[in-house]
């Protein structure tokens, strides 16, 4: 977690401007959590004063609500509705724009236009979604050039967590609640100072600008102690140990009925995933056919359309969803990718209109089934 | 739908009628509000019949019919079959045409106490006992949904039939649409009983960006009545409205009983709640 080097510093907070003011100079917008309607949103920050001290999130299946904390902490607030995945993998982005000429047409890629953005108070979680979705859109030969030149103008400002929410189970995912990787800089907010460690060379570079006291043993001390407090407090937990296995068998699972009884399929679980990368494509043309755009919009299994193939529709029900999406998250996704689809921020469970929790959900899947309980030998 | 001449040909712009049967005109309006559109709907249309904006009123037949409004009296019932036949394709634009609109209320009720309250010679007023979409009467090419429509979407579908191509509109839910524009969820953050999960996209979550809850008037996601999938799981909504938000049956109803409260599902919900009271 925390590493003693010279990579590694710290901050008091009242001079926490400063660092904001280096990475301003260094041509970098930050970008952090602001309060708005309720919540924190990823908002452009210029002064500490723009970030939400002294409140902190509670969050339970359905339901956010922001409060005063009553203490002076920065980052006291773990997280909003937004992983980092809106900056990279953006809600619409358009592709390419083509035009009609006399007796052809010409198409024009439309690239996002680079801007350096620091990303300040990311969370474990964060950085391993990011760190994912890299793989999912970076992959081999096959990197998308949209993602990609987000991506590069990113800068990750990790925080790490030293509080948990009734909703995170990170330690279960092996994910946090400390960043160990994928950051430019990693904070922890201690009661006078901010413990900084730099993760990249740019970000060894800001830490280097900020000229600031080299972190002492006891200080990594009282980091690491906080940091595995918050891992042990977690009520929340996944036992991932029979997957993917274990969501194979479970297919014809008579819970898949209960919780499809649940379900809205209205995709607030797929949006607010740090991983899911689901996308549609819509075409807008103008009146006289001459110009039409091509764009990328965040889409998800949770839809009518998304199971549409020629001629037939091969997830019609909310179950047939709810399962697709269940067991590519935390089964199939593993053969795909290499590992889980879930970092275990909670996100899906707090965002859920009516509070559907998967570490509730998977335990029941792995139970037996009523179906096969009353007809053995039958799925 | 509309026939579409090939390029090389000389193209006859095709004919535009805009039709008003029961309803408020601000769907039509929608149309006078493309502003910077308009000029050229204008040019890649002969706009032959639209009253709202031209006494210049030719005769059909129509390429394209616009219809607004439902079917409250005798005398509409028979102009919509009458206008089917002048309509090589026929559009409902919003909830009145497409769903019954607000006024479908008068479904739940009784219309002749209705005409003895507000009229001294009721026997005069030729109401239907109730309000019903135009596809109750006769065949509907596309529907827009919305109180009233989303002036994009019109201007959309129009010029996917002057390319010659079969409209299509997303029919998800409000909740994508509020996560692309990054809107806190007002269900979530302020426990307000929003029907964004089980109501259609269209509007660009409009509500839920100025801080308040969704109240359907784009109608059920995907299922609704045309088109595959399945009616949204609008139980389960319910169902947390009541036990969690805290919402009594009465309010429940009046969630789902609103500008397209006639529509099959959101008609089923308001019902079964209705008995609880």
């Amino acid at each position: 977690m925390v590493t003693a080097s010279d990579r590694c510093g710290v901050l008091p907070k009242a001079d926490f401007q400063r660092l904001l003011d280096v990475l301003g100079a260094k041509g970098y917008r930050v970008v952090g959590p602001v309060v708005r309607d309720g919540s924190v949103m990823w908002e452009t920050v210029e002064r500490t004063a723009d970030l939400p001290i002294g409140w902190r999130d509670e969050q339970e299946p359905g339901r956010y609500r922001l409060e005063q904390s009553g203490d002076g902490r920065l980052f006291g607030v773990v997280h909003g509705p937004q992983s980092l995945k809106p900056f990279s993998f953006a809600p619409r982005e358009a592709l390419l724009t083509i035009e009609r000429s006399k007796n052809s047409f010409a198409s024009v890629p439309t690239l996002p236009k680079s801007e350096k953005v620091a990303v300040l108070g990311a969370r474990a979680c964060d950085v391993a979604g990011l760190a994912m979705q890299d793989r999912i859109f970076l992959r081999d030969a096959y990197a998308d050039p949209y993602y990609q030149a987000r991506r590069n103008s990113m800068f990750v400002i990790a925080v790490n967590c030293t509080r948990a929410l009734a909703t995170c189970f990170c330690a279960s995912m092996g994910t946090g609640p400390g960043a160990t990787s994928g950051f430019d800089l990693a904070l922890t907010e201690l009661e006078t100072v901010f413990l900084i460690e730099a993760g990249s060379s740019e970000g060894n570079d800001i830490l280097s600008a900020l000229a600031i006291d080299p972190s002492s043993p006891a200080s990594i001390e009282e980091a690491e102690a906080n940091i595995t407090s918050c891992a042990m407090s977690q009520t929340r937990r996944l036992n991932t140990a029979e997957l993917p296995g274990a969501l194979y068998e479970a297919h014809e699972h008579s819970h898949w009925d209960d919780v499809a009884g649940r379900c809205l399929a209205c995709a607030n679980c797929t949006m607010v995933c740090p991983t899911c990368f689901c996308h549609t494509v819509e075409e807008t043309p103008d009146l006289t056919g001459q110009r039409t755009e091509h764009a990328r919009l965040w889409d998800s299994c949770f839809t009518q359309e998304h199971g549409y193939i020629h001629g037939k529709n091969i997830r019609p029900t909310i179950k047939d969803r709810y399962r697709m999406w269940l067991t590519h998250k935390l089964a199939s996704w593993i053969d795909q990718f290499g590992a889980s689809g879930c970092v275990g921020c909670g996100r899906c469970i707090t965002w859920c209109p009516v509070g559907i929790d998967l570490t509730e959900e998977l335990p029941a899947l792995l139970k037996p089934s009523i179906r096969t309980q009353q007809k053995p030998g039958q799925v | 739908m509309v026939n579409h001449k090939k390029p090389d040909s000389t193209p006859r712009r095709l004919r535009l009628g805009v039709f008003k049967f029961a309803s408020c005109d601000g769907c039509q309006l929608s149309v006078l509000n493309l502003e910077d559109d308009l000029l050229a709907l204008g040019q890649a249309l002969d706009i032959a019949y639209f009253p709202e904006a031209s006494s210049g009123m030719k005769p059909g037949p129509y390429d394209i019919v616009l219809v607004e409004g439902s079917i409250t009296t005798p005398e509409d019932a028979a102009r919509i079959l009458a206008l089917r036949e002048q309509a090589a394709t026929l559009i409902t634009i919003g909830a009145c045409a497409t769903a019954g609109g607000i006024q479908a209320l008068r479904n739940w009720a009784d219309v002749e106490s209705f005409k003895r309250a507000v009229y001294p010679s009721p026997q005069y007023i030729q109401s239907l006992g109730t309000s019903t979409p135009i596809s109750a009467h006769v065949q509907v090419d596309f529907e827009l949904w919305g109180c009233p429509i989303d002036k994009g979407q019109l201007l959309r579908v129009i010029t996917d039939l002057l390319a010659g191509v079969r409209p299509r509109l997303f029919a998800d839910s409000v909740c994508i649409e509020c996560k692309r524009r990054g809107n806190v969820c007002v269900m979530v953050a302020s426990g307000v009983p929003c029907l964004g999960p089980v109501t259609r996209t269209g509007c660009g979550a409009i509500c839920p960006s100025m801080g308040r809850d969704c109240y359907g008037c784009f109608g059920p996601t995907e299922g609704a009545r045309t088109g595959p999938g399945l009616p949204p799981n609008t139980a389960s909504l319910a169902n947390r409205f009541h036990q969690g938000l805290r919402l009594i049956p009465i309010e429940v109803v009046r969630r789902f009983r609103g500008i397209n409260g006639a529509v099959e599902s959101f008609k089923q919900e308001s019902e079964a709640w209705e008995q609880k009271t």
